[in-house]
């Protein structure tokens, strides 16, 4: 009667998690019974079986799978558990597939609250909702206080790629453009500044969201697009590198057409980051044909999550696998690949 | 942050190349002296602006770069004594030393954490008074004064459990040397002006007047170079060999009468060994006698460590501004930011990576024909 979120305590008196909630027994399916599955919206009273079986796929099947281990689990815009939703539909959607089911692993650390964690099942289940996936399947573990750091999420995700649709890192031809659909770093500093303690002028929300809807209204107006890819990790530079890599070519970006908010270019500035190396959990880089790369623009900039999209660059037969930009006042470098690390833990 | 667009705008950044081209007569070799300076540079392409008869060379200003490999092993050695929480700025944790660096020390269980300032280390030791907390405080003038608020505090408070192991080091002295070396090919100064904003310029008049060249103070930022490149190739044509500050919305002749007495009062002048480049008289800072609890140096017995230096590691010649990062043989090659030989490859300051990162010449050669 009352699954969901309006359901705090079917399930004792702890207001913590203890090592016994991941022992198999009574406590265990406590948890996942009491708490776990009516906060993700499944029915508490279903026959769990040992695995999914789905139905078969209209298409290719697309699988990607990622683990994620941010601190702060909570941060302006997004918790840990809409980012490991968002994360594996988004890795799926820049291969232009559609996202169907998922499936999901907790690592839990002993002493974590119970209610922290009712408020991250509570969040994927609305990620879910918002990003059109089924969770079909899942799993719980409770390690020791001290061997992991609150909560570690893992995905991994199944999509459908329709019939004659090849995305490819290896397919940037030379006059192609580089379109970004919206600001860089977003997420990286939010975060970062959230740890921190860090105030900055005007609060700074995580861009974390599913792409998967603008990458397919942009795959409608222009089939040809060669390639897209997510810049988590290594911001915008890694994945512009692995392009130009994969594909031989040389990229050439201009700074000033480079989307970045004051808040992010400022926080930069403090602890002397650079944006295209931050990570963005909501955005998408794609190549795309000179031809059609304004219309690809604009049908990004229709769209909610796409309206700060900008064309930033253009794949050049110079310089192949290496990514250079114009500086704001006219000079050249080269964007390398980050080495080492730049910010703390992020996603 | 809008401030900093004014001084990254493309119209008076041609205009001041137009100038530059227009007055330079002859080649010239300018040396920046901060890492600041260096990264700014390669980071906006400064350089690839400037006409081909003005050449920058970069100089000794990255304070992670000139730590002596002594002190980079005896922070290793403490860091890994228990019962120690070892606080430092993020780029001294991969500084080579003779036996890997700090962030191998922390993999292998030593308690090394990243601070942002002096004054974090303080709290954490006060929070935690049964564990010995030690403060890595490195730099320039410009982080002496909070350094030493820091070791003030801890003496006022009588915050017991913190010590600092100290390696400060001084411009002029360095510049100095590099003037006094019969190599030496530079002809004017960008002088520091984070550094000018502390301590003021008064050093650098009687700097300018020994060794002869043109000293301006410049800033950070693009358009600040330009203007300071400008304003050295003026008085270059013209033989001049003043003090100019181009840095003048921070920059004053007395500096900070608050940081230079904090200072003072917690520091006296020594000589220090600069990585790559050797002992240098009244160089540094050492903390005064009335500030012994808190020397680092005096609390753990780390005097008997042996050092040792990569042998094909040429930083020296670098932070002179000798030679460049690309005529190096290991450039990118054996050494690069992952596995640096020295320290020049590894703060964003130093010479080597921001060459590296910004993918100099070398590099992208080397792309091209392994591509091609």
């Amino acid at each position: 009667v009352n699954a969901g979120l309006d359901c705090p305590l079917p399930f004792g008196d702890y207001t913590n998690v203890v090592l016994g909630h991941g022992s198999g027994g009574r406590l265990s399916h406590a948890l996942v019974e009491g708490l776990l599955l009516p906060a993700l919206g499944l029915d508490p009273n279903a026959t769990l079986e040992d695995q999914a079986i789905l139905d078969p796929l209209a298409g290719r099947p697309a699988i990607t799978t990622d683990s994620f281990v941010v601190s702060p689990l909570f941060f302006p815009g997004g918790d840990i558990g809409s980012l490991a939703v968002y994360g594996s539909v988004n890795d799926l959607a820049v291969g232009g597939a559609v996202p169907r089911f998922l499936s999901l692993a907790l690592i839990v650390e002993e002493g974590l609250a119970i209610d922290t964690l009712r408020r991250v099942a509570a969040s994927i289940r609305a990620a879910c909702s918002r990003s059109g996936v089924r969770l079909v399947t899942g799993d719980t573990k409770v390690v020791e206080r001290g061997k992991a750091d609150g909560l570690y999420v893992t995905t991994t995700a199944i999509g459908v790629v329709p019939p004659g649709r090849r995305l490819s890192a290896a397919n940037a031809r030379p006059g192609d453009r580089v379109i970004v659909s919206g600001p860089i770093g977003d997420h990286g500093i939010a975060v970062l500044s959230k740890r921190e303690g860090l105030a900055l002028e005007t609060e700074l929300v995580s861009d974390s969201a599913p792409v998967h809807g603008l990458v397919l209204s942009a795959l409608e107006v222009e089939p040809e697009i060669r390639c897209l890819r997510d810049p988590t990790r290594g911001g915008l530079s890694s994945a512009l590198n692995e392009i130009a890599r994969a594909s031989r070519v040389g990229i050439r970006l201009d700074e000033r057409a480079v989307p970045v908010r004051p808040a992010v270019r400022g926080a930069c500035e403090l602890f002397g980051f650079d944006p295209l190396y931050v990570a963005c959990e909501g955005r998408v880089v794609a190549i795309v044909p000179a031809r059609s790369a304004e219309r690809v623009l604009e049908t990004m900039q229709r769209r909610e999550l796409g309206q700060e999209a900008a064309i930033i660059g253009e794949v050049v037969a110079e310089h192949p696998g290496v990514v250079t930009e114009r500086s704001v006042v006219g000079g050249e470098r080269v964007v390398s690949l980050l080495s080492g690390e730049q910010l703390p833990r992020i996603c | 942050l809008k401030y900093l667009d004014e001084y990254r705008d493309a119209a008076l950044a041609e205009k001041l190349v137009a100038a530059i081209r227009r007055e330079a007569k002859r080649p010239w070799t300018l040396m920046e002296v901060c890492g600041g300076q260096t990264h700014s540079i390669v980071r906006f392409g400064v350089d690839t602006l400037l006409p081909s008869s003005i050449e920058l060379v970069h100089g000794p200003g990255c304070p992670v770069c000139v730590t002596p490999l002594e002190l980079v092993d005896r922070a290793q050695a403490i860091a890994r004594t228990s019962g120690v929480v070892f606080c430092s700025f993020g780029d001294m944790l991969r500084v080579p030393g003779s036996n890997g660096d700090l962030a191998r020390a922390k993999a292998e269980g030593a308690d090394v954490r990243v601070v942002y300032s002096p004054l974090d280390a303080l709290a954490l030791a006060r929070a935690n008074p049964e564990r010995e907390i030690v403060f890595f405080a490195v730099g320039f003038e410009t982080t002496a004064p909070a350094n030493a608020l820091a070791v003030k505090l801890a003496r006022e408070r009588g915050v017991e459990n913190f010590s600092v192991l100290v390696s400060h080091v001084l411009v002029p002295p360095a510049v100095r040397s590099i003037f006094a070396a019969p190599d030496n090919r530079v002809e004017a100064l960008l002088g520091p002006g984070h550094v000018c904003t502390v301590m003021g310029t008064s050093a650098y008049e009687l700097l300018a007047s020994e060794i002869r060249v043109p000293i301006v103070i410049t800033g950070f930022e693009p358009i600040d170079l330009l203007e300071g490149v400008l304003r050295a190739v003026r008085q270059l044509e013209r033989g001049d060999c003043r003090v100019e500050v181009q840095y003048a919305r921070a920059v004053t002749r007395a500096g900070s009468a608050a940081s230079i007495a904090v200072v003072d009062e917690v520091f006296e002048v020594c000589a220090r060994t600069w990585r790559g480049i050797g002992v240098i008289p009244n160089s540094g800072y050492r903390l005064r006698d009335a500030y012994a609890a808190h020397d680092a140096e005096r609390r753990f017995d780390v005097s008997h460590l042996q050092t040792r230096e990569s042998s094909s590691c040429i930083s020296g010649q670098i932070l002179r501004g000798v030679r460049k990062p690309t005529e190096c043989r290991e450039f990118g090659a054996r050494c690069t930011p992952e596995r640096p030989l020295g320290a020049t490859m590894v703060s964003s300051e130093g010479a080597c990576a921001a060459y590296f990162n910004y993918g100099r010449e070398r590099r992208a050669a080397r792309t091209l024909e392994l591509v091609s």
